[in-house]
This record gives structure tokens, C-alpha cells and sequence, in this order.
């Protein structure tokens, strides 16, 4: 159960890198954009096919990024100069990236065994340094049964996204962020302060998808592995990351939104590890679960919400009557 | 300062829906110029605002801008030049943003925008300054979320972040148009001293007569994408809403289409 939840909350806060990227396009730009399945596979493949091929796993990575950053610029460009509309603007770049992706690794599946990666290089050196002992030992005195291979993956990924996440923070309260998140809520108003926004939505989503296949690029190098169907449904799951994190932990202002996310990426993995716990439930029905948990992320909020204006709805009712009360029996005693 | 040469426009050409929005357009405003300018829906007041800003293209003539020609100068490069109000007071801000990104977004309009942060110290105090020009209060809410304030508060904002950079041209649509007398009556006044003080090149739209003839040194009157009337500073100082109404009879031998324009 503990190792469960642990791979769970590990592969989450990769995954939250993906989320992050689905933020800045559905939420910050109001653009909901599908390249997400495509440039998510993007990364893997392009990390994968350099590792590979001996180059380093920090190059290789480096490398999916600007190739999700690409990507996500040309998702713009169709859309801001070739005016088409945005949800057919990403399901074209994740549909041509498809045959893309399938060239850059020229086979379906790439195995990344005994191959050194990112974690592979950070792991031996953590494990070298004995720094999971001490994390174990706190583990084993709680009297949780299981300890996990290594804390290193965990933390090295959660640096990672906490510095992606800073950087998000500053970069959106920047002259060009505030123009970006503008472009996203009257791009009317900001086109009459004399911003690009075509240049601005190219750039925005190119972020975005430099997110996604860091994001694609990690999770290949940790699973061991990259496909070519790995980035099925990938939009959702972030979106499901999104609205649970939003939902659960508020928008407050854009540091609480971007932590409010990756809190939501983390979750959506743990709730969908318990669900695979269940004994009727199959790896197949994966896509259900999540079909089904962004669905009662959605209308749950709006249900409670409902309920509590109905509840003060019926107390302010109570007040009035019982005022209403009040002043007959006055009026009864005065005359 | 602005010039207008023989410009025509005309929507859905050939068809059924054709219509002649501006027909042979000439104007040239000096510097400091305020002109207001009236008429009935339809006349082609809001084509000749969205040719200027560069919303629209003319199908022939030229615009010219300080002696330069603007005519195809993409829209958001020209924003560069010409301060904007609108007759929506959703439309000159970003609701769900602050006052002070707001403002820091207006600051940026004829800088380049880069990765340094929006809203510094300094601009903060700079942008406290011009809030309490406006005396509503506004400088103690530089975090509150325009979309929390008023439309009168946030047509002021508009007002503000479209002025403040002392672009060469302001454009105002009908800015008043949308609010309740008393909120309108704020805005125009505000408008007079945001001119006033930073001597702006000014065209005003508007359908309140009485607010076109106590505005500005210049007014014309158009209808059917025609400038029919064009009073100079002199002449417009005796000018009365029913003097208007009749000038309007005599050229066009017609009464004045619209009731909305005649509410003064």
C-alpha cells in the first residue's frame, strides 16, 4: 500500500510538469490545446532515441524540450496565422505528430533498460552518499510496512518542478507574461495596447509544450521506456490535474493556482492507484477511471455549491418568518 | 497631427448587403485638436474610429499619422500611437487581472515587453500618482481584480491606461454611453482634464448632443459615411442642439433619423 502511494506521489509530481504545461494553454491563454497528447510523446521519443544513441540523458532532455517547444509553436502558428480554429489547430499538430513522433524513433517503442538516464545518474550518486536512510528509518518507525528502492527519483523530480514552477510564477507577472495572460482574458484590450498577441499565443503555447515533453522526457527515462501510444488521453489527465488541483486548493492568486496544480497532478495519481487497488477494476479500465474522476472533479464543486445556497436560502426564509412571527404577537399584545 | 485623404470603404461590395460605410472621408486635425463627432446609427462614426486605430483598412485613400503614413501599419503596431476607449467598459480592461497589472500592461504600450517584472516599486508609486488623479479611490486597491469594480470605476481605468502614456491620438467610442447620468457625467469631466492636461489629440464619438457641443474646439456631424457638417472653435461656441437639428434639415432636407440622437 505505502510502496503504492509512493509510486504514486513519485510519478505524480512528474506528470504535475505536464499539468503545469495544460495551465498555461487551457487556463492562462483560454486555449484548450490537444498537441499535449502528441507533444508529450514528443519528448519521450526525442529523449529516448538521443539516449539511445550514447548522447548524455541531460542533452537528450534539453533536447525534447525545445522539440515540445516547436511543436507548440506550430500549434500557434496554424491558429493565429493560418486562422484556424484552436481545438482543430491542436488536433492536427497531434495527429501530424503522430507519424512524427513514430520517425524520430523509428520503431513504435524505444526500451531505455540498462541505459544510464537522468535518474539512473542522480540515483547512484544518492545511494552512494546512503542519503535514503535516513528517510527509511523515519518510514520504519512509523510502522509502515515497506520501504521504496530509493528517495532519490522523488526529490530530484520534485526539485525539477518546483523550479518550473518559480520560474512559471515570475515568468507570468513579467511585462511579456502579464501581455500573455491579457491575450487570454480580452485580447481585444491588449491588441489596443499595442501587443502582438499572434506573437504572444505562439510563444505561450510553445512554453506550454516545452512543459509537456519535459514532462514526456522524464516519465519515458523513469518508466524505462518510450511508445508511441503513451500520450493517449494525456490532455485530460492534465486537465483532470487542473480542475482537481483548482478545485481543492483554490486560485487565489498564481503561485497558490500553480502549487494548486501540481497538489492535483499528485492526487489524480493516488486516487488512480487506490482505483487499481480494487479488486474488479484492470489496467484497461484506466481511461474510465479518469473519464469518471474528471466528471465528479467538475460537478462535485458545483453540486456543494448548490446545496449551501440552498441552506442559506431556507435559514434566510427562517429569519424572515420568525420576524414576521414577532411582530404579530406585538401587534396581538398591543391590542 | 492626423489626416484623413479621400478615404472610401464599402462593406459586402456587389451583393445585396452593400453598403457605402465611408464615402470620400477627408479630415485634418492640428495638434491639441478636440473633435467630437455626431450622427445618426449607421452614419459611419465607429468605421471612421476603426480606420484610424487600424481595426480597418480603407479600399482606397490614406491615413497619415504626424506626416507619416499609417494606412496598412498592422493594428497593434499603430496602438503604439493612439490611445483607445470603448463604449463597453469590459472592453479597455482585463477583468480578471489587477489594477496594477492593468496599468503596468498600459505602461508597456510603446515599450517593448520583456522579462523584467510588470509591476516594480517604482511604477507602483507611479501608478498610485495617477490613480488619485481620478478621485475615486482606486489607489488603495492596486490588488483588487478590475473585474470587481464598477462600470463607471472601470471606464475611469480604461480612461486612465489609454491616456497615461500621452499617445499622440486618443479615440473615445461612445465612452460614456453605457453608464447611468451621474457615472457618465464623472467620465466626461474626467475627460475634459485628461485632455486638458496632457494636450491630447482627441476624437470623440458621441450620441448626447449636449455632450458634443460642451466638449472639444471642433465638431462634425455625419451621416451615410459623410462628413456633412464641420464646425470650427469660433462657430461652435454659439452653436445649440436645435441650431444642429435644423443645420441637419437644410443639407439634408430630411429630419433626423434617429430619436437617440436628438436626447440631449
Amino acid at each position: 500500500m505505502f510502496i503504492s502511494i509512493f509510486g504514486a506521489f513519485e510519478s505524480g509530481i512528474i506528470y504535475a510538469l505536464m499539468a503545469l504545461g495544460v495551465y498555461l494553454s487551457f487556463r492562462v491563454l483560454d486555449f484548450p490545446d490537444l498537441t499535449v497528447d502528441g507533444s508529450f510523446v514528443t519528448g519521450a521519443a526525442t529523449a529516448a532515441i538521443l539516449i539511445m544513441n550514447g548522447q548524455s540523458p541531460f542533452v537528450a532532455t534539453i533536447a525534447a524540450v525545445i522539440a515540445g517547444f516547436l511543436a507548440g509553436c506550430i500549434t500557434g502558428i496554424l491558429h493565429t496565422k493560418g486562422k484556424i480554429n484552436p481545438l482543430l489547430s491542436g488536433i492536427l499538430m497531434m495527429i501530424a505528430l503522430y507519424s512524427i513522433n513514430l520517425r524520430i524513433m523509428g520503431q513504435s517503442n524505444i526500451p531505455l533498460l540498462g541505459k544510464t538516464t537522468i535518474f539512473t545518474s542522480i540515483t547512484s550518486a544518492w545511494e552512494n552518499a546512503n542519503l535514503s536512510a535516513p528517510f527509511n528509518s523515519v518510514v520504519s518507525a512509523l510502522g509502515i510496512p515497506g520501504t521504496p528502492k530509493t528517495w532519490a527519483i522523488l526529490f530530484f523530480s520534485l526539485i525539477i518542478t518546483l523550479i518550473i514552477k518559480f520560474i512559471t510564477d515570475y515568468f507570468l507577472k513579467t511585462e511579456m507574461g502579464l501581455a500573455i495572460r491579457a491575450t487570454g482574458d480580452n485580447e481585444k484590450m491588449i491588441r489596443s495596447f499595442s501587443a502582438n498577441t499572434d506573437i504572444l499565443i505562439i510563444i505561450g503555447l510553445g512554453i506550454s509544450n516545452a512543459f509537456v515533453a519535459l514532462s514526456g522526457a522524464m516519465i519515458a527515462q523513469h518508466g524505462g521506456f518510450a511508445d508511441v501510444g503513451m500520450g493517449i488521453g494525456m490532455i485530460i489527465i492534465g486537465l483532470a490535474s487542473v480542475i482537481i488541483g483548482e478545485a481543492l486548493f483554490g486560485t487565489k492568486t498564481i503561485a497558490r493556482t500553480t502549487l494548486a496544480v501540481i497538489g492535483g497532478a499528485v492526487i489524480y495519481r493516488i486516487v488512480v492507484s487506490l482505483a487499481l487497488r480494487v479488486d474488479f477494476l484492470e489496467t484497461g479500465d484506466m481511461k474510465l477511471i479518469t473519464a469518471v474522476i474528471v466528471i465528479a472533479a467538475l460537478v462535485t464543486p458545483k453540486i456543494l455549491d448548490s446545496q449551501r445556497e440552498r441552506r442559506r436560502r431556507l435559514r434566510k426564509k427562517a429569519e424572515v418568518e420568525l420576524a414576521a412571527l414577532e411582530e404579530g404577537e406585538k401587534r396581538n399584545a398591543a391590542t | 497631427m492626423l489626416q484623413l485623404n479621400q478615404v472610401f470603404l464599402t462593406f459586402n461590395e456587389g451583393t445585396m448587403d452593400e453598403k457605402k460605410a465611408l464615402q470620400d472621408v477627408h479630415l485634418d486635425l492640428k495638434r491639441g485638436d478636440f473633435l467630437t463627432i455626431i450622427g445618426s446609427n449607421g452614419a459611419g462614426k465607429s468605421t471612421l474610429m476603426n480606420i484610424i486605430s487600424g481595426s480597418l483598412v480603407p479600399d482606397t485613400g490614406n491615413v497619415l499619422i504626424d506626416g507619416s503614413p499609417v494606412t496598412h501599419l498592422q493594428e497593434y503596431k499603430r496602438a503604439q500611437l493612439i490611445g483607445r476607449v470603448f463604449q463597453d467598459p469590459m472592453a479597455g480592461t482585463a477583468p480578471s487581472m489587477t489594477i496594477e497589472e492593468n496599468l503596468a500592461m498600459a505602461w508597456s504600450r510603446n515599450k517593448k515587453r520583456g522579462l523584467k517584472p510588470g509591476v516594480s516599486k517604482k511604477r507602483k508609486e507611479l501608478f498610485k500618482e495617477h490613480l488619485e488623479s481620478l478621485n475615486l479611490g482606486l489607489e488603495d486597491r492596486l490588488t483588487a481584480k478590475v473585474g470587481l469594480l464598477s462600470g463607471g470605476e472601470r471606464q475611469a481605468l480604461s480612461l486612465l491606461m489609454a491616456t497615461f502614456t500621452e499617445p499622440k491620438i486618443l479615440l473615445l467610442d461612445e465612452h460614456t454611453a453605457a453608464l447611468d447620468p451621474s457615472r457618465a457625467e464623472l467620465i466626461t469631466s474626467l475627460t475634459a482634464e485628461i485632455v486638458d492636461k496632457f494636450q491630447l489629440t482627441t476624437l470623440m464619438v458621441t450620441h448626447n448632443m449636449q455632450q458634443a457641443l460642451d466638449l472639444g474646439n471642433r465638431l462634425i456631424m455625419m451621416d451615410k459615411g459623410q462628413i456633412i457638417f464641420d464646425v470650427d472653435e469660433t462657430e461652435k461656441q454659439n452653436l445649440t442642439i436645435e441650431k444642429l437639428l435644423n443645420e441637419f434639415q437644410r443639407i439634408r432636407g430630411e429630419k433626423m433619423a434617429s430619436d437617440k440622437a436628438v436626447l440631449g
